[in-house]
């Protein structure tokens, strides 16, 4: 629900600073679009697992036998049906807010729902790396925007060629491959970052 | 006389937490039904070994830990959601637990003391009444180990009278408890003392 306000305000802002002249909107929007997902992906992201550390549950699940990168994979993806699922849903009337072509808006939702998971792949790494760490915010930031940084390029060249008319399936394709590659990495990645976090 | 196979068995350990090295050539065994207490001072490091004996602590220990594939740790945080309540809590709780039946979870609440509270979100709970909920899992489990930091503090007279008699319950059934503590307990000589002091960094 927060990545939905925070979406729906910057998407209100925006022409109010930029100015409202639609072509430049037009323009402009795939950007906005994605970088605002991006944002509402690492702030999600921080508060992944703090809960579970900070009332014990996190070592709980750690002795408790069963494989944590599994555990880990299932509170990332309950995470990502509600923020970036939704977002995918919701995306046709923010695009129209803002002016894009809806030509481009099915290369929109499709790029945000694997860009999204991406996102919620990554910074559940990041996560279970910071997770003990005190102002871990910041440093989740900084682990998380170099590997994020890909996927809003795929993701706003998708958006941006559909709206051409050029045909965005390459850009897709490298996203999907980024998706896959997390889906297999990330479980492994998560259980070894958690039990990291979990040593003192 | 026929060997038992001890549960828990520790061989050379050493432990280091930063740059302090905490203990060194440790071993021991814990064979079911013994009833082990970790003594030392403060900063002796009987957190740090109970959580290197669950596994949770691995960077600075060094030497052969042997644990059984089911056991239960309680830690100084309750390991317990807020949002839940203490019913749901140890239903779904990811240890090993004997049952999830209604009858059982309402036997244990009533053994620590928390009858009339099993429908109270957690997070409405008194620190040392989410400690005894933690608790609560001690009379519903059945794992031949169990590791326990400190599980007396917070706790009234009355109810460290059940939960000593809980630990001794739970040895004579072939269970081996290792726990720390800094009150006197009555546990008597069934209880095996372990001093961090023998096996200070040398």
């Amino acid at each position: 629900m927060n990545s939905l306000l925070f979406f729906l305000m910057v998407v209100t802002l925006f022409p109010l600073g930029l100015g409202p002249d639609p072509v430049v909107l037009g323009e402009l929007a795939p950007g906005i679009l994605w970088v605002v997902a991006l944002l509402s992906a690492l702030t999600v992201s921080g508060r992944l697992f703090s809960a579970d550390f900070e009332d014990g549950s996190l070592e709980q699940l750690a002795v408790s036998g069963h494989p944590l990168g599994l555990c880990a994979m299932a509170e990332v993806l309950a995470h990502w049906c509600l923020s970036g699922l939704t977002l995918v849903l919701v995306s046709p009337v923010f695009a129209l807010m803002l002016n894009m072509p809806t030509s481009a808006i099915p290369a929109l939702m499709l790029s945000l729902a694997i860009g999204t998971l991406c996102l919620s792949l990554f910074g559940g790494i990041g996560a279970a790396l910071t997770v003990g760490v005190r102002r871990g915010a910041l440093l989740l930031s900084l682990l998380l925007i170099p590997l994020t940084v890909p996927v809003l390029i795929f993701g706003t060249s998708a958006v941006s060629e559909a709206a051409l008319g050029y045909d965005s399936t390459r850009w897709l394709a490298l996203m999907a491959a980024l998706a896959i590659m997390g889906l297999i990495l990330a479980p492994l990645a998560m259980a070894a970052g958690l039990r990291i976090s979990l040593e003192n | 006389m026929s060997a038992t196979q001890p549960v828990l068995w520790v061989s050379n350990l050493s432990l280091s937490r930063g740059y302090r090295a905490l203990l060194s050539g440790l071993s021991f065994e814990v064979c079911p039904g013994e009833l082990w207490q970790l003594v030392g001072p403060n900063g002796s490091g009987k957190t740090t070994l109970l959580r290197a004996l669950a596994g949770l602590a691995r960077i600075g220990v060094s030497g052969q830990i042997k644990r059984p594939p089911r056991f239960l740790y309680q830690g100084h945080a309750p390991g317990l959601k807020g949002l839940l309540t203490p019913k749901e809590n140890l239903s779904a709780h990811p240890g090993g637990h004997l049952s999830s039946d209604e009858g059982a979870i309402s036997d244990a609440l009533s053994a620590v003391g928390l009858a009339g509270f099993g429908q109270v979100p957690v997070a409405r709970l008194s620190a040392g009444q989410q400690r005894r909920v933690g608790l609560a899992r001690l009379w519903l489990n059945e794992s031949p180990l169990w590791l326990l930091d400190e599980p007396f503090t917070a706790i009234d007279a009355e109810g460290t009278r059940l939960l000593e008699a809980q630990l001794q319950a739970h040895c004579r059934s072939g269970g081996a408890v290792v726990f720390t503590s800094h009150k006197e307990n009555q546990l008597g000589e069934e209880l095996a003392v372990l001093d961090l002091c023998d096996y200070g960094p040398r």
